[in-house]
């Protein structure tokens, strides 16, 4: 595995993340992530991980991971155990999402939320003009197999968080291969927040 | 015949505990002399950091891996130990030990008490799990070995790993309980009841003294048919008999019309002429007696450097989901570095001994990473 060939959303979360610090992955996937945050930041890393197949790979990269839902809660962990919380591309698919978050918020000390942008301007002219479920390079599943229970914008979740009274530290708006600045609720494929408490 | 990777390997015996240095017991006895029957595999290294202990469960014995002269079917774990394989024995020096109270060679029930120069029978004292650590504490320590990279083992050999975790934790580099508990659930003592029962309403039992007689032989048959259900699932049972009959049509009598009831018979039958009905229960009674939950695992305020790997099974219903769960738990709790893996399986509690690849997969790669220096770093603030 070599950095360069990382996803933007995971470059973007590397850089994020200062060495040496303490991360819990809620939805690590593979780890490609946290691996490269172990070997190339000295970070302290755990994951949780539904996928069996992905419990392999994490094994297969060293990294420690736990074979669970992360619906269930943290509970078990004390308050700001972690420097970073990471929720990336895995928010969307809990059933709880008011609940994760508020343990997310809870056990880390800073909490990276990343999700697709459901308002993406191809979500919406296919919606607008085909009148069909979107289907976009963050969102590429059709209306019947997607795993994501949850559709939301940037807005959404900018308007979620002065409703919960979540601080918003830093937000990074994902176009297909860089950074977007203009109109990021348009142009935005996947977004990424920092939030705390 | 099954070729196995390591070739032919010997049971080996070590005897310690001579009085008047006999080994205390916690349950307010002592014991001695001890022997503990073992094989190892592969070599001990020069810095002595690559040697792994395997604890079997309930019926299991020292002979793990290979094959003794002149037998055709490889040790217990064959499938999982040997060079290439799981627990490398082209890497790593792999020992396992027949546990203290079994009737593979180490001390037990059936072994001759010095006093009387007769079995123990009853006079035996109850054994727990952590007397069967502290007499293999004693065994590691003869074979010169002072840290261990691994212990490992599945059902009461996972309750054995906790239990050394528990007992000598800064001894054991990781750990790997399989498909166990950190304590036994009263569906898990009711069925060890069960067994003890039949074996001791047989009256071929004599109250344990059947030494020179016959072994009671329906009772303790009776007891592993139980156990053999409990090792399978509902699935696994369907899978591998169905309602399949042994003759063309039912007998109308009380014969072994289906194919489960034949191979139920053949375990039972099969299970008496190599094991001892009194270690059957003394091992029971060690496993209900077993509880490692809350802060005796690891306790409050302590930080472990020991890593883990904790393997359960989907479809294993005696020991199921939750209990190793519950381990994760506690290792969470204590910041402990843990990975949990729930590998999908039709098996039941069997799959410990028949999902090689899965495990394997798991093993291999998590041993490797420990053994290449791997270090546990503890989570501030706990």
């Amino acid at each position: 595995m070599v950095f360069n060939t990382l996803r933007l959303d995971y470059k973007m979360i590397y850089n994020i993340i200062e060495s040496g610090s303490s991360v819990l992955d809620l939805g690590c996937g593979s780890g490609d992530l946290l691996y490269f945050l172990a070997k190339e930041k000295n970070a302290l890393v755990q994951g949780i991980e539904l996928s069996e197949a992905a419990i392999y790979k994490c094994v297969e990269q060293g990294l420690s991971v736990f074979h669970s839902d992360i619906d269930s809660g943290l509970i078990e962990y004390p308050g700001r155990s972690f420097d970073y919380v990471i929720l990336n591309q895995s928010m969307q698919e809990v059933k709880k999402v008011d609940f994760v978050i508020k343990e997310a918020l809870r056990v880390g000390k800073k909490v990276i939320v990343g999700f697709p942008n459901f308002a993406y301007w191809p979500a919406r002219f296919r919606l607008f003009f085909s009148g069909k479920a979107p289907v976009t390079v963050s969102l590429p599943y059709r209306w019947y197999d997607t795993p994501n229970i949850h559709f939301l914008s940037i807005s959404d979740f900018t308007d979620f968080c002065a409703e919960k009274k979540i601080k918003i530290l830093t937000t990074y708006y994902l176009g297909k291969k860089c950074l977007v600045k203009f109109l990021p609720n348009f142009f935005a494929v996947n977004v990424i927040f920092v939030i705390s408490q | 015949m099954v070729i196995s990777g390591i070739g032919i390997v010997d049971t080996k015996y070590f005897t310690f505990a001579q009085p008047p240095n006999e080994l205390y017991l916690e349950g307010g006895q002592k014991l001695g002399p001890i022997t503990l029957a073992y094989e190892t595999y592969g070599e001990l290294n020069k810095d002595k950091s690559n040697a792994i202990l395997i604890c079997h469960a309930l019926s299991g014995d020292a002979h793990a891996a290979g094959l003794h002269k002149g037998d055709s079917h490889p040790g217990w774990w064959d499938s999982i130990i040997g060079p290439g394989k799981a627990f490398d024995t082209a890497k790593y020096f792999v020992v396992c030990s027949n546990i203290l109270g079994g009737c593979k060679g180490s001390t037990g029930p059936s072994s001759a008490d010095p006093k009387t120069t007769k079995p123990y029978a009853l006079d035996f004292p109850v054994i727990t799990v952590s007397d069967m650590i502290h007499a293999q504490r004693r065994l590691i320590g003869h074979l010169g070995i002072e840290h261990l990279l691994c212990v490992a083992g599945g059902s009461v050999g996972g309750m054995q790993v906790l239990q050394w975790v528990a007992s000598y934790p800064e001894l054991v580099r990781s750990a790997m309980p399989i498909a166990t508990t950190a304590k036994h659930s009263p569906q898990q003592i009711a069925f060890d009841e069960v067994g003890r029962q039949a074996i001791m309403a047989d009256p071929d039992w004599r109250e344990g003294d059947y030494y020179g007689f016959l072994q009671p032989k329906k009772g303790l048959a009776l007891a592993r048919m139980i156990g053999h259900i409990t090792y399978m699932s509902d699935k696994s049972m369907e899978e591998k008999f169905s309602r399949k009959l042994k003759e063309k049509d039912y007998s109308f009598k009380f014969n072994t019309d289906f194919e489960v009831e034949g191979y139920l018979r053949h375990r039972g039958e099969d299970f008496v002429k190599r094991f001892d009905a009194n270690s059957y229960l003394y091992i029971t009674k060690a496993m209900d007696y077993f509880d490692l939950s809350g802060d005796r695992l690891i306790p409050k305020g302590k930080t472990i450097k020991t890593r883990f790997l904790v393997i359960a099974f989907k479809s294993d219903w005696l020991y199921p989901l939750y209990q190793s769960q519950e381990i994760v738990r506690q290792l969470k709790i204590r910041r402990a570095d843990a990975t949990y893996c729930e590998i999908n399986s039709t098996y039941g509690h069997d799959a410990f001994l028949l999902e090689v690849e899965e495990e394997t997969h798991l093993i291999k790669h998590f041993l490797d990473k420990t053994f290449q220096g791997y270090r546990v770093r503890f989570f501030h603030g706990i």
